[in-house]
């Protein structure tokens, strides 16, 4: 009953916590596009915190390396299950024109299981609003 | 009084990008900000070893995805000069079109993020929202809203018709007047001027000695401006650098407020002066040499070392970005403010670390 009724509240109000990891901006600043008042998320209930703790989807952009690989494992063990991974980018898909890079160890799949893959260099709002529509329907399927 | 060491960072919310700072505080107070970079870093310039001097424009675009127009003409403009390539007159026009376009676009953006860091999110709303306009008109143009990737070595690769040059006219005579509409907000609201007036002070000796470059350093009183050396199509227009005069966050925020209208007025300048003609040269041969360019981005100098030795992919590419220059800044304005003014004075330089990590 209890799971029921949280599971409920995670679709129809998920929190976001958006973590760059080695991007050159673009796919930020589209993420933060998305909060403002053209295509406005907050009207369907999605927040975007600050908190891991707070978050049920992590949004990813850009390429792992060695260094912000902690840092993104540290946050998605802090994030209370079931959690969602939106990998957002060409670069967070599979390191975009960055994979031969020498500090680029290549897409977040290498690192942390990702449930949607948002394509595009930069991804559009639109894409990725698609992306974490998607990511909700993820929510019945996972097991916690 | 015990010392205390606050990490900050690399995740915040106030920063859209990683930064870490170690502040060592005393009661509240800063006594000293350490900050720690390679988050974000690629190693994206030893890519010039695995693509050519062509395929490099689209690399260094993604330097940095708010100022990749900007970045992408300061690589073009170097191997052109080492090439002798002569860029047609209409496609210097339409550089400074779009990079002043790019300017207007972050310095909204900043002033957006800005309004956030200090907890203003009714004009963070506002300033994206003007915002998009502009990025209506770079995907009208190029196809793309943020990377527009319209730069090639030997000119662009996009024309304009005069009808989207009226078109962009009319958007951005809008654009004018909304932005001027928040203006009494920013600049002389109390509670916002409680936040800004006197936070994070550099001195017009202190700005010189450091290096500081961009509207950081003009909000200190010294005139630099990289466009004054007339590069692009930038000789032929009429502009003065913006000036402030006290160094402080407000200072900051004024000079990148209006240097939003001068940006608007450059474009039609620009708009009312562009000849007809070609827009692109074919270019044929390598490169061969050494150069050194800089362009004006909206934080600052932006500078490209190339080195050529006359195979397909370049020797040596160096980058030395504006973000770069102005941390050092960081260092010596945090000391002496509380720990609840961090967040804004780590905005007011303005810092890009994408690109400052490359």
């Amino acid at each position: 009953m209890f799971k029921h009724s949280l599971q409920k509240a995670q679709i129809k109000s998920p929190w976001l916590l958006h973590y760059d990891c080695g991007s050159c901006n673009g796919c930020d600043i589209e993420v933060l596009a998305c909060l403002t008042p053209v295509y406005d998320i907050e009207r369907i209930g999605i927040i975007n915190v600050g908190n891991p703790m707070h978050a049920d989807i992590l949004l990813v952009t850009g390429t792992v390396n060695p260094r912000n690989k902690t840092v993104l494992l540290n946050l998605y063990d802090q994030m209370p299950q079931p959690k969602v991974i939106v990998a957002i980018g060409s670069c967070a898909l599979s390191g975009g024109i960055f994979r031969q890079a020498y500090n680029v160890l290549g897409g977040i799949d290498k690192i942390l299981p990702v449930d949607v893959y948002v394509p595009g260099c930069p991804a559009k709002p639109e894409t990725i609003i698609d992306g974490v529509v998607m990511a909700l329907e993820r929510f019945s399927q996972k097991k916690w | 009084m015990l010392k205390t060491v606050i990490p900050f960072g690399p995740q915040h919310p106030v920063f859209p990008e990683p930064i870490h700072l170690t502040l060592t505080v005393e009661d509240e107070i800063i006594k000293q900000a350490l900050p720690a970079l390679g988050f974000v870093h690629r190693g994206l310039e030893t890519l010039v070893d695995k693509s050519d001097f062509h395929q490099m424009v689209q690399v260094v675009e993604r330097v940095c995805g708010i100022c990749s127009m900007i970045h992408a003409m300061c690589y073009c403009q170097a191997i052109e000069e080492i090439m002798a390539i002569q860029v047609p007159q209409r496609a210097r026009y339409l550089r400074v079109i779009w990079s002043e376009l790019s300017r207007i676009h972050s310095h909204l953006l900043w002033l957006g993020l800005f309004a956030d860091s200090f907890g203003f999110e009714n004009l963070f709303m506002q300033f994206w929202k003007i915002r998009e306009k502009v990025m209506d008109i770079h995907e009208a143009t190029t196809g793309n809203r943020v990377i527009v990737s319209v730069n090639a070595v030997g000119g662009v690769r996009r024309d304009m018709s005069s009808e989207q040059l009226q078109w962009i006219q009319s958007q951005l005579a809008n654009v004018k007047q909304e932005v001027a509409r928040l203006g009494p907000t920013l600049l002389e609201d109390y509670t916002i001027k409680k936040r800004t007036v006197g936070k994070g002070i550099v001195s017009r000796d202190k700005a010189y000695e450091l290096g500081l470059v961009g509207p950081t350093l003009r909000a200190s009183g010294i005139a630099q401006d990289v466009r004054m050396l007339g590069y692009a199509a930038f000789n032929e227009l009429d502009f003065e650098p913006v000036l402030g005069t006290d160094g402080d966050c407000y200072a900051r925020s004024k000079v990148r407020f209006q240097e939003v209208f001068q940006s608007i007025d450059l474009i039609g300048q620009a708009i009312r002066k562009i000849p007809g003609g070609e827009v692109q040269v074919t270019v044929k041969g390598r490169p061969e040499g050494e150069t050194v360019t800089r362009v004006e981005q909206p934080r600052g100098e932006l500078l490209y070392y190339i080195k050529a030795d006359g195979s397909k992919n370049l020797d040596r590419l160096r980058i030395r970005t504006p973000t770069f220059a102005n941390i050092p800044a960081l260092v010596t304005m945090l000391p002496g403010h509380w720990l609840s003014d961090v967040p804004v004075i780590v905005l007011s330089i303005d810092p890009c670390i994408s690109c400052t990590e490359r």
